[in-house]
């Protein structure tokens, strides 16, 4: 495996430790980044699919004549048609809608398991979501999410503000816990309102006799300047990669912002929604193929903005669960159990559909109307987790699991 | 909800018993000496009996005497509250029954399928969204009870009513997110929770058990003894869940059993095994809820209930007791122990300090015991209790991002309608109203809630809140005494909201902040006025004030 480079921290240090050094700031943060050079973790980037993501649709399996009857009107064509799936093996193809990521297929940095799902859960979002996040499928009160688990096992007492990140409003179940994370809706929105308040307010939490709100207010004054100082919400993209307006392309961009500018970044968790198709789900266009195309887009501007610093993250798409394999009266598809999830970035062995394929009667359908699970959510997450964090002990990030393994990474 | 003199005497140990009309001169609240000035005293218990001081309140505390304020906040029933009242008339959902609220509020899919309009047709669905009144759509309803409940929580004299309100609802949280929830959280708020605020722990673990908020958000709906036959239970017009017609078993749903064990009464360390989850899973199969989606009212489903002999606890409950298996188990709970215990340490962890001194748990524990769960009881004994009275307590907790934000509002002598900008406010805080997903609801201590994002947006909020940018709340910032200082005027908006004084370092962190010197006057004497909205966002974004 080669060697997951930290980010060019050292551009870091000229462009924004200098700065802090020749105003006489607190050199904490600029300590922190020389030492964190010495590390090598890839970052693990976490983009959840709310809604239940057909995965069907994803990756179709356009080999199998079962798929063609059961989806009579949502069914994509075979490959080589107009609007038709685009090839990915004998058995399986992409949505159409998800173009922009075929050229990520064939460089081997992407790959995709099908008939991913959480043994024991269950079919209402709500649930399943948390499930997901607490990675402890039909236990409703784990405190923390599997993230945040994985950060507690790699204490990092002097780790930056921008650690772990949640790039939406609040702080998702994954990385709720006891090691620190932020939650930002946005870069751009990522400052104090008006002028000057911010070295008054970095005076009086230097000041504030509650350690902890002292603590928080230093690193949330770091965060705000290395932020301000890098202009880190304004920072354009590298490689002539164009983001879009959509919410997760946002999102996907300040993460890159974020891991150019090191900081010190080594999760990001996001989000997706509109993937709850009952109605009218689609088909190489309409609603579910709107939905693709921005993932798709977002994802790729992502991989073409990071260049060849795209092998130091890891990227995985995920969602709640998969939905029915046969399509309902409106023309939609109803709650499932397995989905598909992506893996994209360093380590992937990309190129190739994980899961594999038990057709759609016998032990390919879950309660005569799901796929089946074939791997299960934790499995792909430790694996990924391995590949990135490294966090020392896998089975108290997700206790009780011991799924197989899948060789997504290597 | 006015409760027996007579019961609360007999369960005062403290306290010498009232008689009705000597309540009013004589409240029988004994308070540990504290050594605290009246004024201090009045802000410990504006800061964690209510949100927060405003100038009114502390007025209120210091006129009518700290216990006497205390006795009252225990009887919400004798402060008159009508100017509250009649701002809250307009929100007619709130008055509606869950059946009401399902027919006036209906989601947009059912109406476009009623009407057969295609909603992933643009064109139709904006053309249906412009056909459904504003005030008709789901959303509606949470718009009011979120306006509601930050009305009260900074206008009402009720003030622990309010708290108490918040906090039993955590303990018995419900998402609104959650399916068919949103729709019963008015009822829920005002039939099971409300009354019960002030009475015993009993009724009001009986009353959200039976609720269908708590029997939807927990699934104890879809629970019926395993191998139940669907054609059965269809026969004999009980709901069947859709999940369960589209292809699901029918059978057991432990979740209801288990956060009831776990999150309501026992505690995670309770003393319960898997078997008893189970057990008591059994006694509760059958507690339904008529037609989730029209009606939404509690209904017992005899076919669904297993009426075998079950062992709760060590405790034998017999076969064939139909619905009283429920409340027998409610029972067993209610009296526990452990329950005491558990109630007691997070009433504690609430009113007290994150790590609450365990004396003073046991102590409460033993209130609740003796009075049979009354928890009026538990509160005087908490409030009249050393540890609430220590100078450990004083400031000793971390705000909630709703506390932040009313106590904001509050400290300022403002008011608000309950509009979205304060809404997006306590959201961006990371504390979206009754959307807690988990059955745990918010955390009572400090750590989730100090992170770096959240800081910023709570900082954030105190310059848009002083600036006037949160539309529909309203702060008064005074306005400049003539003659004094910058300094003096900084002292005083500081003891206005953070009720001690400033340091000498804070204090001249202020007046730089708004580019004051102590002795920049113009050589006339004349002087630039001061930011006063600046400084008392810097306040209300400062440290000090993140505690209470």
């Amino acid at each position: 495996m080669r060697p997951a480079l930290s980010f060019d921290r050292r551009l870091f240090l000229k462009s924004t430790g200098l700065a802090f050094l020749g105003l006489g700031f607190a050199p904490g943060f600029l300590a922190r980044a020389v030492a964190q050079t010495t590390r090598h973790r890839r970052a693990l980037v976490l983009v959840f699919l709310r809604g239940g993501a057909d995965g069907l649709s994803f990756v179709p399996p356009v080999g199998d004549p079962a798929y063609y009857a059961a989806r009579p009107t949502l069914a994509l064509g075979r490959p080589g048609a107009e609007g038709a799936a685009l090839r990915l093996d004998d058995t399986f193809g992409l949505h159409p809608a998800l173009g922009p990521l075929l050229p990520l297929w064939q460089d081997g940095a992407l790959a995709v398991v099908q008939a991913a799902g959480l043994q024991g859960a269950t079919r209402s979002h709500f649930d399943a979501q948390d499930f997901c996040e607490t990675g402890t499928p039909g236990l409703k009160t784990t405190a923390d999410g599997w993230l945040n688990r994985s950060l507690q096992q790699l204490p990092e007492p002097g780790a930056g503000a921008f650690r772990a990140v949640a790039l939406q409003g609040t702080l998702p179940r994954s990385l709720q816990g006891a090691a620190p994370a932020v939650a930002l809706d946005g870069l751009s929105s990522f400052h104090l309102s008006g002028k000057g308040g911010l070295d008054s307010f970095e005076a009086l939490y230097a000041g504030a006799v509650d350690q902890a709100l002292r603590t928080t207010g230093q690193e949330a004054f770091e965060a705000l300047r290395a932020t301000a100082s890098a202009d880190l919400g304004n920072s354009p993209p590298d490689n002539g990669a164009v983001y879009g307006k959509t919410p997760l392309a946002r999102r996907l961009q300040d993460t890159a912002r974020l891991l150019r500018a090191g900081v010190g970044l080594e999760v990001v968790a996001t989000e997706m929604g509109g993937w709850d198709t009952h109605v009218g789900e689609g088909g190489a266009t309409g609603q579910l193929a709107a939905r693709l195309r921005e993932l798709a887009e977002a994802l790729s501007a992502f991989a073409r903005d990071l260049g060849p610093r795209l092998a130091d993250v890891t990227v995985v798409v995920m969602t709640e669960f998969g939905r029915t394999v046969r399509e309902n009266g409106n023309r939609g598809t109803d709650h499932g159990t397995a989905s598909v999830m992506l893996a994209l970035g360093g380590g992937v062995r990309g190129g190739r559909v994980y899961g594999g394929w038990r057709g759609l009667d016998g032990p390919g359908l879950f309660e005569d109307r799901d796929l089946a699970i074939r791997v299960d959510v934790r499995s792909v997450l430790g694996e990924a987790l391995q590949a990135s964090l490294a966090p020392p002990d896998l089975s108290s990030v997700f206790p009780g699991f011991s799924g197989s393994r899948v060789g997504l990474f290597g | 909800m006015p409760r027996p003199y007579a019961l609360l005497a007999a369960c005062l140990a403290f306290a010498s018993a009232p008689t009705p009309s000597a309540a009013s001169a004589a409240p029988p609240v004994h308070l540990p000496p504290s050594g605290w000035s009246q004024e201090k005293q009045a802000v410990h218990v504006l800061n964690r009996l209510a949100y927060g001081p405003s100038p009114a309140s502390l007025a209120e505390v210091q006129a009518m005497g700290v216990q006497a304020w205390i006795w009252a906040q225990l009887h919400p029933d004798t402060l008159e509250d009508a100017a509250v009242l009649a701002k809250l008339s307009n929100f007619r959902s709130l008055q509606m029954t869950t059946a009401e609220r399902l027919s006036a509020y209906q989601p947009e899919a059912k109406l476009a399928k009623e009407r057969g309009v295609d909603l992933t047709d643009p064109e139709a669905r904006a053309k249906l969204l412009e056909e459904m009144p504003l005030g008709a759509m789901p959303r509606q309803m949470g718009l009011e009870l979120v306006a509601a409940k930050l009305i009260r929580a900074t206008e009402s004299r009720r003030q622990l009513q309010e708290v108490l309100l918040d906090f039993w609802f955590n303990h018995f949280n419900v998402a609104a997110q959650k399916g068919a929830v949103r729709w019963m959280l008015a009822s829920y708020e005002r039939e099971a929770l409300r009354p019960h605020l002030f009475g015993s722990f009993r009724a009001l673990l009986g009353a959200v058990a039976h609720h269908p908020a708590m029997l939807f958000y927990l699934d104890n709906w879809m629970s019926t003894r395993d191998g139940l036959d669907l054609a059965a239970l269809r026969r004999s017009n009980v709901p069947v869940p859709k999940k369960l017609a589209e292809g699901g078993k029918l059978g057991l749903n432990e979740n209801y059993a288990r956060e009831l064990l776990e999150l309501h009464t026992l505690g995670v360390d309770g003393g319960y095994t898997q078997a008893d989850v189970r057990e008591v899973a059994r006694c509760f199969t059958g507690w339904g809820i008529d037609r989730p989606r029209q009606v939404g009212t509690f209904a017992f489903h005899p076919l669904a209930h297993d009426g075998g002999e079950k062992q709760v606890l060590g405790t034998t409950v017999p076969a064939g007791g139909g619905m009283d298996d429920g409340e027998r188990v409610l029972d067993l709970l209610a009296a526990s122990p452990a329950t005491a215990h558990f109630l007691a340490r997070k009433l504690a962890q609430k009113f007290v300090a994150d790590a609450p001194p365990p004396a003073l748990v046991e102590r409460l524990a033993r209130t609740y015991l003796d009075t049979h769960g009354d928890l009026s009881s538990v509160y005087l004994a908490l409030f009249a209790s050393p540890e609430f009275w220590s100078e450990q307590a004083f400031d000793g907790k971390t705000k909630t991002p709703l506390e932040f934000a009313v106590s904001a509002v509050r400290a300022l002598g403002g008011s608000t309608y309950g509009d979205a900008p304060l809404v997006k406010a306590v959201d961006a805080m990371g504390e979206p109203l009754y959307r807690a997903q988990p059955p745990t609801g918010w955390p009572e201590v400090a750590t989730p809630w100090v992170n770096a994002g959240a800081l910023v947006t709570r900082i954030n909020f105190a310059l848009a809140l002083t600036a006037g940018r949160i539309s529909g709340t309203q702060v008064v910032l005074p306005s400049e005494a003539a003659g004094s200082s910058p300094g003096a005027q900084v002292d005083s908006l500081a003891l206005r909201v953070l009720h001690t004084p400033l340091s000498e370092t804070t204090r001249a962190t202020l007046l730089r902040a708004v580019g004051q010197g102590e002795n920049d006057a113009m050589p006339d004497g004349e002087r630039r006025p001061l930011d006063s909205a600046k400084v008392a966002g810097l306040l209300l974004g400062s440290p000090e004030f993140q505690k209470q």
